[in-house]
């Protein structure tokens, strides 16, 4: 499936681990301002950091990037970050929720809980990208998003700085795309169906 | 229709039901939470569906018991967010030892780990026997664990560490003693703290509070119940009280946002004006 065939993806949501900062860097920092659909991120940061990620990514991107606040709706050309020590998941009048429920994968927040209950209200129009991390959240979140019809995207464990989590996603579904980093950004712009 | 929208109008079903049984609001509670509480609850009920368990959980109470311990998230730490306890000792404290006596309300206060870290907070800097702190929870079962004291000994690491970036003064073992693999805490604390069922969803305001936090509570409450019960605190604090909300949340676009002020920009510490309107 290398087109996108006319289909409409309403949200990305990334996952990322260890190496998760200059992964979002280069990924992040590719997408366009006007970037047409909203951008959901759980990367995992010790629990007692601030926003100080979100706010030297949104210097360093073109596009927004801002660390998510209770019920914040959600708006397109934004990146969502998962807040520190909070799961943050998708509530179907297009807001975010936040949630202090245990550790999900030793993780809070957790890709998993951020995977499942976006996929749970976009269904098809849904991308889901695994990149670099150790350990396999994500995996059950991003099968999730493939059953229920949405795209699955995975960093080729090969290109990743740490590759258990890509690997753990693979041995666990089958990849629309597995790609390297810097084909994430182009992959994304198209399947969003941004106008050159 | 998917089988997870299909759930969803099986939630509403269900808590329309439990209400009018039972008297426990869940209506306005966020879904995407609500969701995956009962869908963990129900993987452990041997039912296949919200609609088949319904029908016994609104006749049998104890079965619907275990379904409110699920739907609640009961997970709290001492000291969490360790700079907003810091700001309290700094920048609210000053203002509480002007006061003769001081009252508290921890509106959702779960296993009561947030309240005992108040009464540490305010022995510390001098007020024992000044203050009395009012703990209330949705949930009577972590209620009673509140009211033991009684944490997994493997916590206290975090807990120390959070003490001691929250400002301190002392030594947080003093506060404790192992038993096996808890810890309990010093019956001392206690002696100010009344630990209480109240719900935020259908229950009455709480006269003539200097403070009340409410932190990770209302998160899981959809707009319309979020107002009702910043209602309810707005009733409840006197003039110049304190309210306190978590980390991620604010005032912002609320109906009583003008009748409160923060008292440092991203504190989330508000403090009500003396004028009201
Ligand atoms: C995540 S805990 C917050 C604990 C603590 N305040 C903190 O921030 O660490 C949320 C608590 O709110 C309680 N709660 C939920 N709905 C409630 C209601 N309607 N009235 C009172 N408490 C409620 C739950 O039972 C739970 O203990």
């Amino acid at each position: 499936m290398q087109k996108n065939n006319g289909r409409k993806f309403k949200a990305v949501v990334i996952g990322v681990s260890t190496g998760g900062v200059s992964a979002l860097k280069l990924v992040l920092g590719a997408l366009p301002a006007d970037f047409p659909i909203p951008v959901l991120v759980v990367t995992h940061i010790t629990p007692d950091s601030d926003d100080g990620l979100a706010i030297l990514l949104d210097t360093l991107c073109a596009i927004r990037v801002k660390e998510a606040d209770d019920q914040e709706p959600m708006i397109p050309g934004s990146v969502y970050l998962a807040p520190a020590n909070y799961h943050m998941m998708v509530e179907r009048g297009g807001t975010l929720a936040l949630s202090i429920d245990p550790l999900v994968n030793f993780a809070r927040p957790s890709v998993d809980v951020l995977f499942e209950t976006a996929a749970e209200v976009y269904g098809p129009a849904l991308i889901g990208v695994i990149m670099t991390g150790a350990g396999n959240d994500g995996s059950k979140g991003l099968s999730k998003i493939k059953s229920c019809g949405g795209m699955a995207i995975v960093q080729d464990p090969a290109d990743a700085e740490m590759d258990a989590m890509p690997r753990s996603a693979l041995q666990l579904l089958k990849a629309d795309h597995i790609v390297l980093l810097v084909e994430i950004p182009p992959l994304l712009i198209r399947l969003a169906g941004v106008k050159p | 229709m998917t089988s997870d929208e299909l759930t969803d109008i099986e939630i509403k079903l269900l808590m329309e039901g439990v209400f009018q049984v039972y008297g426990h609001d869940f209506r306005d509670y966020s879904e995407a939470s609500l969701r995956r509480r009962l869908t963990n609850w129900l993987s452990g009920s041997g039912f296949a569906t919200l609609s088949l368990a319904q029908s016994h959980l609104l006749r049998d109470r104890a079965l619907f018991d275990t379904l409110l311990r699920g739907i609640t998230v009961n997970v709290s730490e001492m000291f969490r967010d360790p700079a907003f306890f810091k700001a309290i000792r700094e920048q609210v404290v000053p203002y509480l030892k002007t006061y003769p006596f001081i009252k508290i309300w921890h509106a959702g206060c779960a296993s009561g780990e947030e309240a005992y870290s108040m009464a540490i907070l305010l022995l510390e800097e001098g007020l024992r026997g000044r203050f009395r702190i009012y703990a209330t929870d949705i949930n009577e079962e972590v209620i009673r664990k509140a009211h033991e004291g009684i944490y997994p000994l493997q916590e206290m690491q975090n807990f120390t560490r959070n003490y001691q970036h929250a400002g301190g003064t002392g030594s947080f073992s003093d506060y404790y003693t192992a038993r096996y693999d808890h810890a309990i805490l010093t019956p001392m604390l206690r002696e100010n703290i009344v630990f209480a069922a109240h719900s935020l969803a259908v229950d009455a305001d709480f006269g003539e509070m200097n403070l009340i936090l409410c932190r990770n509570v209302m998160i899981y409450f959809k707009k319309q119940l979020k107002e009702r019960v910043l209602g309810l605190f707005d009733s409840s604090l006197s003039p110049g009280g304190f309210l306190c909300l978590g980390t991620k949340e604010s005032l912002d676009h609320r109906h009583i946002s003008n009748h409160f002020e923060e008292i440092k920009p991203r504190t989330q510490i508000y403090r009500k004006r003396y004028a009201k309107k």
